[in-house]
């Protein structure tokens, strides 16, 4: 383990960002966190999250997947798939860095996307333990540790110091290219920071949310289940939830006619939105209410059934926060788990 | 703090069910925390009592929700309107959204809401209870003792400058009537209009910058009511969910503000919901001062049936060239 004063932090940024970019979450002008590039005098926030995950930093809102030009009667295809640059992503929380493993299953499984698999390669994951959890905080539903946050580093801050500790390869690295401006620590100091941290996710009002009642197989409990009527009843069908999760994966490919060529683009799509997975045959989920449930059995029941039994949620609570009329997965787990 | 109580709507919604007025409610009902309010439809007075809630964190605009639950209902509806809630809620009328027959109103007074945000900045994260009362009392994880906090500290901007205390539309009201307030909503226009060409491009740029093109501005818009929205329409060639560049950004909020333009009644509602929290009311706000300068003081939702003055031809409009000599 090795650790680094607080106050001198700046010297460990400009270290990383010698040799690569560097991203973290840092207040903008309005006083909200935002992943941004650090350069020298910018500070990192001390905001517990982002409103938008990191996941845009391997699967972009909106990324090009190949041009095509006519002349003739010919079609250029022109790839343009570049091999992303080495970058470093810090500051990523628990529930975060767990959504990478999440997207990993979908994107780096046969046939692997090779455009979220060149920066999945690229990039390093510096996580940051969690000192102060809100109450939309829900993580350890879904047996995420905030104390122990994955990643390629996790690092802990307190007694005005900041500990790394080493996950992976890549991690290790880092770190050993970082001796100059670290030094070496025991691990007593993080010890303490991580009971600290347990005692309080024990506290939050959302620690009793459990999982236990869904998983893979369950499609048929909970399909026809007469609740969803009430609890998708005022949903407006807008994207906010789908944007916003750290976990959401789907996307759409479209054809943009530049007038002198055309850009295949994909950008990310909302399974609340009426034209998503829109085919020649029409539509088969046609009201808000199919589509709503579409959303929670997919993280609840689908995901796992597919993977493992593990959950399409994080529980990082930014759907709670951000949903503009307040129903979320917490709402769905409770009124539908609560009576399996 | 709300002047009417919980209980008192509870005992009119009640007395209506009880007497067949109504066959269902539309309210606000309880979350997992105390402030995370969803709209909801009541159908007895044991759902009421169990999840209805009415309190400093009720500003859903019920309006717009009349235009698909009066489709389903076989009784009439009854809705609780805040004073601002009515103004929509004739606008809607004015454009034949929905069947007036098929809704029992109720005005009910407000006295502002409150910004749960705000009451973060002072209170800190980790709220586990907020009480609403003369103050709002907000007890959180990490602070010993609970902090009180002076309502109108934490308003919502909306509210801040709201526009009407009195109700434009109901069947019956509750609690007194308010009046229409001399509100300073165009402040922060003018404030806007003062600067260069320049610092408001970058101001609009920073802001809508921030877009992650969720369309809960338009969902909640009691004013965009189409079935279909040409943005969300794969066959209407401009359908986009993506956020291309910032150009589409501006394209996508200002031809939403044009759309809404002379119907738009100030709501608020595209503000609140925002995930961004961009001021996306100031670029409706700046259409409705424009109106009043140029066609003399109009409120969209005032009364029902009103010919708005951007589909009203008079021979003393003004020519479109001093239109574009204002904007200079």
């Amino acid at each position: 383990m090795r650790k680094c004063s607080l106050s001198k932090i700046d010297l460990l940024f400009a270290e990383i960002a010698k040799t690569q970019s560097l991203y973290m979450p840092i207040d903008g002008a309005d006083g909200r966190a935002v992943y941004s590039k650090w350069q020298a005098g910018k500070a990192w926030s001390s905001a517990l999250n982002t409103v938008k995950s990191p996941k845009n930093f391997f699967f972009p809102h909106t990324e090009e997947l190949a041009n095509f030009k006519t002349a003739g009667k010919t079609i250029e295809i022109i790839d343009v798939r570049a091999e992303a640059e080495d970058f470093v992503v810090f500051g990523v929380r628990a529930c975060d860095a767990k959504s990478f493993d999440i997207l990993d299953r979908v994107f780096l499984t046969d046939p692997v996307d090779s455009f979220y698999a060149s920066r999945r390669e690229h990039g390093v994951i510096i996580t940051t333990a969690c000192n102060r959890p809100t109450e939309t905080c829900f993580c350890t539903t879904f047996g995420i540790d905030a104390a122990e946050p994955a990643g390629d580093i996790s690092t802990w801050k307190t007694g005005g110091e900041l500990y790394l500790k080493a996950n992976t390869e890549k991690g290790e690295a880092l770190l050993a290219a970082l001796e100059g401006v670290t030094e070496a620590a025991d691990d007593a100091a993080v010890r303490a920071e991580k009971e600290n941290i347990r005692k309080i996710m024990k506290k939050l009002p959302l620690a009793d949310v459990k999982a236990d009642a869904f998983g893979g197989g369950k499609t048929k409990q909970y399909f026809d289940d007469p609740a969803w009527a009430a609890l998708s009843e005022s949903c407006l069908g807008c994207g906010t939830c789908t944007f916003v999760c750290p976990t959401c994966q789907c996307y759409d490919v479209k054809d943009f006619n530049t007038g002198r060529g055309i850009i295949r683009f994909r950008c990310w799509d909302s399974c609340m939105y009426s034209d998503f997975t829109l085919m020649a045959h029409g539509n088969n989920r046609n009201s808000q209410k199919e589509r709503f449930r579409q959303r929670f059995m997919q993280k609840l029941v689908y995901y796992p059934e597919n993977n493992d039994g593990i959950f399409g949620c994080v529980g990082c609570g930014r759907c709670l926060a951000k949903c503009p009329i307040s129903m979320n997965i917490v709402k769905v787990m409770k009124t539908l788990g609560g009576k399996n | 703090m709300q002047k009417i109580t919980r209980d008192a709507l509870i005992e009119k919604a009640a007395a209506l069910l009880e007497n067949g007025t109504v066959s269902a409610v539309l309210g606000w009902k309880r979350g997992e925390f105390d402030y995370d309010v969803t709209p909801a439809v009541f159908n007895s007075i044991d759902e009421m009592k169990e999840g209805f809630v009415w309190n400093d964190f009720c500003g859903a605009n019920f309006s717009k929700y009349l235009v698909s639950k009066t489709k389903k209902a076989e009784g009439k509806i009854l809705v609780f309107l805040k004073p601002c809630d009515t103004y929509s809620f004739n606008q809607l009328l004015t454009e034949h959204r929905f069947d007036r027959e098929k809704v029992y109103a109720v005005g009910i007074p407000c006295e502002g809401m409150a910004d749960i945000d705000k009451i973060r900045e002072i209170a800190g994260d980790g709220i586990s209870k907020i009480e609403c009362g003369e103050k709002i009392t907000v007890t959180t994880l990490y602070a010993d003792e609970p902090v009180v906090i002076e309502c109108e500290k934490v308003l919502e901007g909306r509210c801040e400058s709201c526009k009407s205390k009195a109700h434009v539309a109901y069947d019956e009201l509750m609690g007194d009537e308010g009046e229409v307030l001399d509100s300073n909503r165009f402040d922060e226009v003018a404030r806007l209009e003062a600067m260069s060409a320049e610092e408001r491009f970058a101001f609009w740029q920073n802001e809508l910058s921030k877009c992650i093109r969720c369309n809960a501005c338009r969902d909640i818009c009691p004013a965009c009511t189409c079935e279909k929205c040409v943005f969300g329409n794969p066959n209407s060639g401009v359908e986009n969910k993506a956020i291309s560049d910032s150009f589409e950004e501006k394209m996508f909020h200002i031809i939403r503000a044009f759309h809404v333009a002379g119907r738009c009644t100030d709501c608020g509602e595209c503000s609140r919901v925002c995930p961004q929290n961009i001021p996306l009311h100031l670029l409706n706000r700046k259409f409705i001062k424009d109106i009043n300068s140029f066609y003399g003081e109009y409120q969209a939702g005032a009364e029902v049936g009103s010919r708005a003055p951007l589909v009203n031809y008079t021979t003393e409009d003004l020519e479109p060239g001093e239109v574009f000599a204002k904007g200079e």
